[in-house]
């Protein structure tokens, strides 16, 4: 009786093993980050630790945000549903350790492209969600109104483990202005050192700046100033090594924003099936094998755009409609005098 | 030697053990790495590092190299150790006498420091005392004068800078002080053996240590100036003092709440300490006509430190490695220039983490050889 027990459940156990191997594409095979987060059944993505319009978590512990909505794009293509996320609040100086460690799968979190992160510490960056550049914000009673204005002796509150502190530098260097760094390792803190007055300015991405001024005690006693003084093109990251869900993050970002390029919104997309135009058809998983050179199914992209929406729908969402940046900037189409512009999902 | 192995068995598959599970992490960290493309080097350190220092104890900017980067994280963290070591321990031995006083206000005053203090999360009063301060403290502009020549201020401690000439000549009077004072002490004990006669070594010291210094300025030639800090007008609300020596405003907070939470602890070693000599020698000290500082002196004191040295060595470790916590409040120590703003622009997790953590095993290392040194000095000798 004992001796067929045992027969039995190695049978079941093999008869398991085959299923899931014949069920399993060969893309899924390939890439073991796709074939985890299907197990486990959520997306890891790690966060900023609250930055308005990019990663924000609200009372309730629902994160919204332009950032946050590309893990949910690749939640709905992956598992089906773009709830389906564990958000991993980071600081500027954990992030590429939690990524490269596996503790996340996928960093979305204001963070710049540069050759030497891409090249040097084990990353690869999918492409930019958001065209940004340093700009500096100071008090509006100080009278500045130009980084022309600025003086020897400024001293300037930042971040510290960000491009920032280098731009600032090159910045102060090539004017040949003396300054005095002071560099937090949390976000929150340099905004109520800046507030508290002890800085004359306070340097980051401008999209930082403008969120953040809302925290301030009184927001419109602080003008961010016109001048850019470096180009930071923020994109979600992945591990160096997994080339398939590297391209599932990637086109992901990609569907959502030709979506919009073609006018196609939550709120239309299942509608667009029918449309005369191929290229529609093929966003929409009515045309074409989009999904199989992933390992996910056709309409993968479909409930990207039913769940999450276009890429301009996002923006409106978190950061036009918040009140952080209004004007889209470069951060318009390309067919609108932008400069966001992505290849063709066929 | 005959070996059993019943005794040795179980002690060499410790070690098996612990070679193998370290073994197994490095080898794993390898493959992990090197499928990222990670490189493993030191060679990072000379290369350029390209970002700034808010405060340095030597000449710093970008264009120096990581290694020097390193250099300016760990006297920073060096430089506010020991002023937080010297505070606790001045505050520390003042509150736990304090606490064997038998004035009432005194006493309990010490008591609730004590209680106080030890039981608040010490990052959260980093926190407070900084932006407790920064929104307690004046604009530069607002900022009254202390003594006409310095200035407290949100943007930091701006005192005087001293301008010597002849400054060797100085230097030099006070060594030849400290010399004469050592000789002195030495002849003083020696005929204190020999002939029992006493002599005011105190009070000979503390007149050289003034008159050898004061004579280097009247006849050596030695001039003192001071560069007094001005104030300059950077925007229509914007100040900044300039001239004479700033301190910042996070290396103040940090040194205040280190001492003011390590002398918690302090104080309490120095109470266990004192009430820690029996009754027994004080009254039998007394007896023998010693007056009441002189049974201090020589006998409460020298059995109370052996007992103080051991427990307050933990707590001046403690209050260096407390000082990581720096990174919350800006002040640039090591954690945050190097294992902080080093790391992220160079990647090199593992090789900048494994160079901090060796740092401050070598740091408490040192004071724990120092202070051990000097428990074993005022230890009992056995005749």
């Amino acid at each position: 009786m004992f001796k067929y027990l045992k027969q039995l459940t190695s049978l079941v156990a093999m008869v398991a093993v085959l299923f899931t191997f014949t069920t399993e594409s060969m893309a899924a095979k390939k890439s073991k980050t796709l074939k985890n987060t299907q197990k486990k059944g959520f997306v890891r993505c790690g966060v900023s630790q609250g930055l308005p319009g990019f990663s924000n978590a609200d009372a309730a512990g629902n994160w919204t945000g332009v950032d946050v909505d590309v893990c949910r794009a690749v939640a709905a293509a992956v598992l089906g549903d773009a709830n389906k996320v564990k958000f991993t609040p980071l600081s500027a100086k954990e992030r590429f350790t939690a990524l490269t460690s596996g503790e996340i799968d996928i960093l979305s979190r204001n963070t710049t492209w540069t050759l030497s992160r891409d090249a040097d510490i084990g990353l690869t960056f999918v492409g930019v969600n958001f065209y940004d550049g340093q700009g500096f914000m100071v008090r509006k009673s100080s009278g500045i109104t130009s980084t022309s204005q600025f003086k020897n002796g400024i001293s300037a509150c930042t971040n510290i483990g960000t491009t920032t502190e280098l731009n600032m530098r090159d910045f102060f260097n090539s004017r040949g202005i003396s300054y005095e760094p002071v560099a937090f390792e949390k976000a929150d803190e340099v905004v109520a050192a800046y507030d508290a007055g002890r800085c004359d300015t306070y340097t980051t991405d401008k999209s930082g700046l403008a969120a953040q001024r809302t925290k301030m005690k009184n927001p419109d006693e602080h003008i961010v100033l016109p001048e850019t003084i470096s180009k930071e093109p923020l994109g979600p990251v992945v591990r160096q090594g997994d080339s398939v869900w590297e391209d599932i993050v990637r086109w992901s970002l990609n569907t959502m924003i030709e979506a919009e390029e073609y006018g196609i919104t939550s709120a239309n997309a299942d509608s667009m099936k029918t449309s005369d135009n191929p290229q529609i058809k093929r966003l929409v998983g009515a045309e074409g094998e989009m999904g199989a050179a992933f390992g996910l199914d056709n309409e993968w992209n479909l409930r990207i755009i039913k769940q999450v929406g276009n890429y301009g729908e996002s923006y409106k969402r978190n950061i036009a409609d918040t009140g952080i940046l209004p004007d889209r900037g470069p951060n318009e189409l390309w067919t609108k005098g932008g400069i966001l512009y992505v290849p063709p999902s066929r | 030697m005959n070996f059993k192995l019943k005794d040795i068995g179980p002690q060499l598959m410790t070690v098996i053990a612990v070679v193998l599970v370290f073994g197994f992490f490095t080898y794993n960290a390898q493959v992990n790495m090197e499928n990222r493309g990670i490189d493993f080097g030191y060679g990072f350190l000379s290369q350029e590092s390209s970002f700034d220092v808010q405060f340095s104890l030597i000449e710093y900017d970008g264009s120096h190299s990581y290694f020097r980067a390193y250099l300016v994280g760990l006297l920073n963290t060096i430089l506010v150790s020991v002023i937080g070591i010297i505070l606790a321990t001045i505050l520390g031995v003042l509150v736990g006498i304090a606490r064997l006083s038998p004035n009432y206000l005194i006493n309990k005053f010490a008591a609730f420091y004590v209680e106080f203090f030890r039981n608040i999360p010490l990052l959260l009063q980093i926190f407070f005392w900084y932006f407790a301060a920064l929104r307690a403290l004046p604009l530069p502009q607002d900022a009254e004068a202390m003594f006409g020549i310095s200035f407290l201020t949100i943007k930091g401690l701006f005192v005087p800078a001293f301008i010597w000439e002849n400054f060797n000549i100085f230097f030099y009077s006070i060594v030849a002080a400290i010399v004469a004072i050592i000789v002195i002490r030495t002849h003083a004990r020696k005929l204190q053996e020999t002939q029992g006669k006493q002599t005011p070594v105190l009070l000979i010291s503390i007149g050289l240590i003034f008159i050898l210094p004061l004579l280097s300025f009247l006849i050596g030639g030695v001039r003192l100036s001071f560069e007094v800090p001005v104030l300059k007008q950077l925007a229509t609300t914007s100040f900044i003092y300039e001239g004479g020596v700033s301190l910042p405003p996070e290396l103040i907070a940090l040194a205040l709440s280190l001492s003011l939470y390590t002398a918690t602890f302090i104080a309490e070693c120095v109470r266990a300490g004192i009430q820690g000599v029996g009754k027994g020698q004080k009254e039998a000290a007394a007896s023998i006509g010693l007056t009441q500082n002189q049974v201090l002196k020589l006998v409460v004191m020298p059995q109370a430190l052996r007992i103080i040295i051991p427990p307050t060595t933990n707590q001046y470790l403690n209050l260096t490695k407390n000082s990581s916590l720096a990174a919350a409040i800006a002040y640039p120590d090591l954690v945050l220039v190097f294992a902080g703003t080093a790391l992220m622009q160079t990647g090199k997790a593992i090789e900048i983490v494994s160079i901090t953590m060796f740092t401050y095993l070598s740091l408490s290392i040192s004071i724990s050889l120092f202070m051990n040194w000097y428990n074993n000095k005022i230890a009992i000798t056995e005749k």
